[in-house]
């Protein structure tokens, strides 16, 4: 094997040098040990890209896992906490997977490619547990992160791109469906999937078409407004869907150093994603265990006061009790209100709690504090229709 | 005859404000327009087919986002999109483009003027100063100076003591700036005619005044002090254009219940012992109501809408001697692709910005000259956008819609009244005006709407075709704006209410003058206040 990586501790995608001719700000960081853009241009217009036009975004660093054999659908059943059984091929689910203990180790997409072939894809790197949970089962798995590249194409014109790249019916695809197209000869995968709660779509293909496709989408693209996006922009719109991300709402159970730290999937708000009328997945009897006794926490969707983001900041009960931490936070330029995913202990985050959280920001060199009332909402901060209807609206 | 509890008349964005707050409030509420459509000035309307227009207003800065917020506006559809940088045009070929990067912009007046590059960071400074004493203003009722009611004895302390926080130095600049001319204020900073000439567009757009005449320092400040999601003096465009702002309104104001009736010109307002009674329409239907919120301009309210024998002369002359003189015009265009300018570079990120084509003050102030010589300006100032290439929803794909708003344009000539033959010589003048630096623009019109004041005045209601509701000058700012002892939203009867741009903080799609007026209006009815305050942290 290379053994000259220390030369290269960042690797680049495929996309690396349209990403390159794409910054004019030269703003980096690393993702999963690859060069990834946090900002191409300038934040603003590249959330706004993402919510009123087209954006695209390399996703290329996703974990992504190639899963086959007879034994998949019992493998995914004991693996997941959902029931795979009904997801067809040609389709997509949002899953979690836990440890023994019903703690979450990450969120992710699994895609049924055929009938005993499956990928699946998450933020944090997995083979090992993936490995270990498969005793028994006959799977094959493989890493192939680096052997897919993939673009999220996201916003409320992405459908009208893929059209004007000659995508048939893409109108048609339902959130959650994929289809496979061919581009020039090449296989193109597209699914409508995303991070971003809006009309959108994720693109799968071999690397070496990768910078052909990029340049046929932003073709096809300019006559709808598309624009390159880095990693700030994305997270604005996934705070706004309410989406939660591994190592910034949660620990992943099997990173958590401390006791305690670990998060099960209630107590993120995911219950619907956990079904216990499957006789068994990895956690369920812990799981089954904390939804008799309750759960030590909850996730809750915070509304406010200000403007101000209230980043890493502490919630109060009646201003003076420490209930919780917010985990994600930002001011919403659609909804033009002041978001929060927060982690409050039990028994608190019922609606009508008085909650406070605790804001720190600087104007001119000079730190001010100020205590900002907030509610818990339940519904979703921002959620376009466009975003489950079908056939997919054109803007 | 079915009574409510208040009746606005006139579905702008300030009127529908106000009735959403009052609906919100739990009070019944109707709002009548004259037009089939709702909108006032913040209108879109398809007059191409497969092209919407921003019809009047064309930008959006100014509204405040504590409303958005409060009344829900994103859930009714709301979105407001950020565009990027300016560009003025020389004669010479040449042009000045005032980027957004701070960099790319100070290098781009380097070109220009070395010194001006550095003066930029004093300008923007000052400027901000300014922005920071106005702003939290925004959304509260001008105290009465004359009063020494407890509220307006407090009012008038916090607004001293916002002014004596300024520093010493600072309250003199702020009254000099507050009632100087654009033109002295630039000279101040720069020396360079294009860069001055770019500034100055803010000073003097829908104002009846040239760039040397006192006061449109204030009016510069006006187009300064919004902001988009923090981003102090950013502009934006509303997706699917500016009719998109009142339509999310007039939905918030439903799903509380407030109604809203089309072709519904009201042709009087009521009084009955000394309080207004209600409203009667043209077509002989009445409402009665015991409050009446008129989004109208205060000439129209008054002078059209009530009976002589019910108002007061003394205060009839305060409305005659308002000033709400039109100076603008407005051009909406189809147009079958875009438009070159030969003086960029391609692929310009300057292109999604305003575009201008006057490049000196001088020629600013000649411009002015025609205007107060009854005639449109022949070399006009025009502050141009193609908004289609941020926002699609607007034309098909690669189709685009020009906005053009064009100044000066005198609310009648010196020949007598406009005639259809003016508003089409008009028209050529702009499309010449731009052809001169984009010499495919013509060819690629497929469809023009041009609006001179006579239409302004007679399709949307402005008197005159001033686009504020009255001139923004110290004289009509404040606690006196419309007019000294009227400051506070409340007419010269009972149960009468101005909430349009006439009253403080004064025109721009802001929506500011319909929240405040109806919190003074649940103020008098004893309900609980639904109208947020100044959310902005400071």
């Amino acid at each position: 094997m290379n053994t000259g990586h220390f030369r290269t501790p960042l690797l680049h995608t495929p996309f690396h040098t349209r990403l390159v001719a794409a910054s004019t700000c030269n703003e980096w960081y690393a993702w999963k040990g690859y060069t990834a853009p946090a900002r191409l241009t300038e934040v603003e217009f590249e959330y706004f890209a993402i919510r009123s036009s087209a954006s695209i975004f390399d996703i290329t660093p996703l974990t992504k896992y190639r899963i086959r054999g007879p034994d998949c659908i019992a493998y995914f059943n004991r693996l997941l906490t959902r029931d795979i059984v009904a997801l067809a091929v040609g389709r997509v689910a949002y899953c979690l997977w836990c440890d023994d203990a019903g703690r979450l180790i990450d969120d992710g997409t699994l895609f049924r490619l055929a009938e005993q072939d499956y990928r699946l894809c998450s933020q944090e790197r997995h083979y090992d547990w993936l490995r270990t949970s498969a005793l028994g089962f006959d799977v094959s798995i493989e890493e192939e992160t680096e052997h897919v590249a993939a673009l999220a194409l996201q916003g409320p014109t992405s459908c009208a791109v893929l059209k004007a790249l000659g995508i048939g019916a893409i109108e048609m695809l339902k959130p959650f469906h994929l289809l496979n197209a061919s581009l020039h000869g090449r296989d193109l995968m597209i699914s409508r999937t995303g991070f971003t709660g809006d009309l959108g779509y994720e693109l799968w293909m071999q690397p070496d078409t990768a910078g052909g496709l990029w340049d046929a989408v932003m073709e096809a693209g300019r006559n709808y407004a598309i624009m390159p996006i880095g990693s700030e922009a994305l997270d604005m719109a996934r705070i706004e869907a309410g989406f939660i991300q591994a190592n910034v709402d949660f620990v992943p159970a099997d990173q958590a150093v401390r006791p305690g730290r670990g998060r099960s999937p209630f107590e993120l708000g995911l219950a619907g994603h956990v079904d216990f009328r499957k006789a068994n997945f990895t956690g369920r009897r812990a799981l089954l265990e904390e939804q008799r006794r309750g759960s030590r926490y909850q996730l809750v969707k915070l509304d406010i006061d200000g403007s101000t983001p209230a980043k890493d900041s502490f919630v109060y009960l009646r201003r003076r009790k420490v209930v919780g931490h917010v985990t994600s936070a930002v001011w919403s330029p659609t909804a033009k209100t002041n978001i929060a995913l927060a982690s409050l202990q039990t028994p608190y985050g019922t609606q009508g709690d008085d909650l406070w959280v605790e804001i720190y920001y600087k104007r001119e060199l000079k730190w001010e504090r100020k205590m900002a009332r907030c509610r818990i909402v339940a519904e979703t901060f921002y959620d376009p229709p466009r975003r489950r209807q079908t056939p997919a609206a054109n803007y | 005859m079915k009574k409510y509890d208040a009746i606005v008349v006139g579905a702008g964005h300030n009127g529908l404000t106000s009735a959403a707050f009052l609906a919100k409030a739990g009070l019944r509420v109707l709002v009548l327009e004259r037009n089939p459509y709702i909108g006032g000035a913040a209108v879109s309307r398809e007059l191409h087919k497969g092209w919407t227009y921003s019809n009047c207003s064309y930008v959006c800065s100014l509204f405040r986002p504590e409303i958005y917020r409060s009344l829900a506006l994103a859930r009714h559809g709301l979105q407001v999109i950020p565009y990027g940088g300016g560009i003025t045009f020389t004669r010479d070929g040449g042009y000045f483009g005032n980027y957004n990067d701070h960099e790319v912009k100070r290098r781009e007046i380097a070109r220009h003027s070395r010194r001006d590059a550095d003066a930029y960071d004093r300008y923007e400074v000052d400027v901000m100063k300014q922005t920071r004493f106005i702003r939290p203003l925004l959304l509260r009722t001008p105290p009465d100076p004359a009063s020494f009611r407890p509220r307006d004895v407090f009012e008038l302390l916090y607004l001293l003591r916002k002014f004596h926080d300024l520093g010493e130095r600072q309250m003199y600049d702020t009254l000099r700036f507050w009632t100087m001319s654009i033109g002295d204020f630039l000279d101040e900073y720069f020396e360079s005619d294009v860069i001055k000439a770019h500034f100055a567009g803010s000073g003097i757009i829908g104002t009846a005044l040239g760039v040397y005449s006192p006061g449109t320092a204030y009016v510069l400040l006006h187009h300064y002090m919004g902001d988009i999601d923090g981003s102090i003096g950013a502009w934006g465009f509303a997706r699917g254009g500016m009719g998109a702002i009142t339509r999310a309104l007039g939905a918030a104001l439903q799903s509380y219940g407030g109604e809203i009736r089309t072709d519904a010109d009201v042709a009087r307002i009521s009084v009955r012992e000394g309080r207004v009674a209600g409203v009667a329409l043209r077509n002989g239907d009445e409402f009665e109501a015991d409050v009446v919120v008129s989004n109208l301009d205060v000439k129209r309210t008054f002078l059209r809408l009530f009976d002589e024998g019910d108002l007061q002369p003394g205060f009839l002359s305060k409305v005659r001697n308002f000033k709400i003189r039109g100076s603008s015009g407005k051009l909406n265009i189809a147009l079958d692709g875009l438009p070159s300018f030969p003086a960029l570079p391609g692929g310009s990120p300057l292109m999604t910005g305003d575009m201008h084509f006057t490049d000196s003050l001088e020629r600013m102030e000649r411009a002015y000259d025609d205007w107060k010589n009854g005639c449109w300006s022949q070399d006009p100032y025009v502050d141009m956008l193609i908004p289609t290439q941020i926002d699609p929803t607007m034309a098909p794909p690669g189709k685009h819609y020009m906005t053009v708003f064009v100044q000066y344009a005198p609310p009648r000539l010196a020949t007598g009244d406009w005639t259809d033959a003016d508003r089409q010589a008009f028209g050529k003048t702009v499309i010449d005006q731009i052809g001169r630096y984009s010499p495919d623009f013509e060819n690629l019109i497929l469809h023009a709407e041009v609006r001179t004041p006579r239409e302004l005045e007679n399709e949307v209601g402005l008197t005159e075709g001033n686009i504020f509701q009255g001139e923004l000058t110290m004289d009509q700012l404040l606690f006196n704006r419309p007019f000294p002892g009227y400051a506070q939203y409340r007419g010269p009867l009972k149960g009468m209410y101005m909430c349009g741009s006439s009253t403080h903080p004064g025109g721009g799609v802001m929506a500011a003058p319909g929240a405040n007026a109806a919190r003074e209006i649940l103020r008098d009815l004893r309900r609980p206040n639904t109208v947020p305050g100044d959310a902005g942290d400071e």
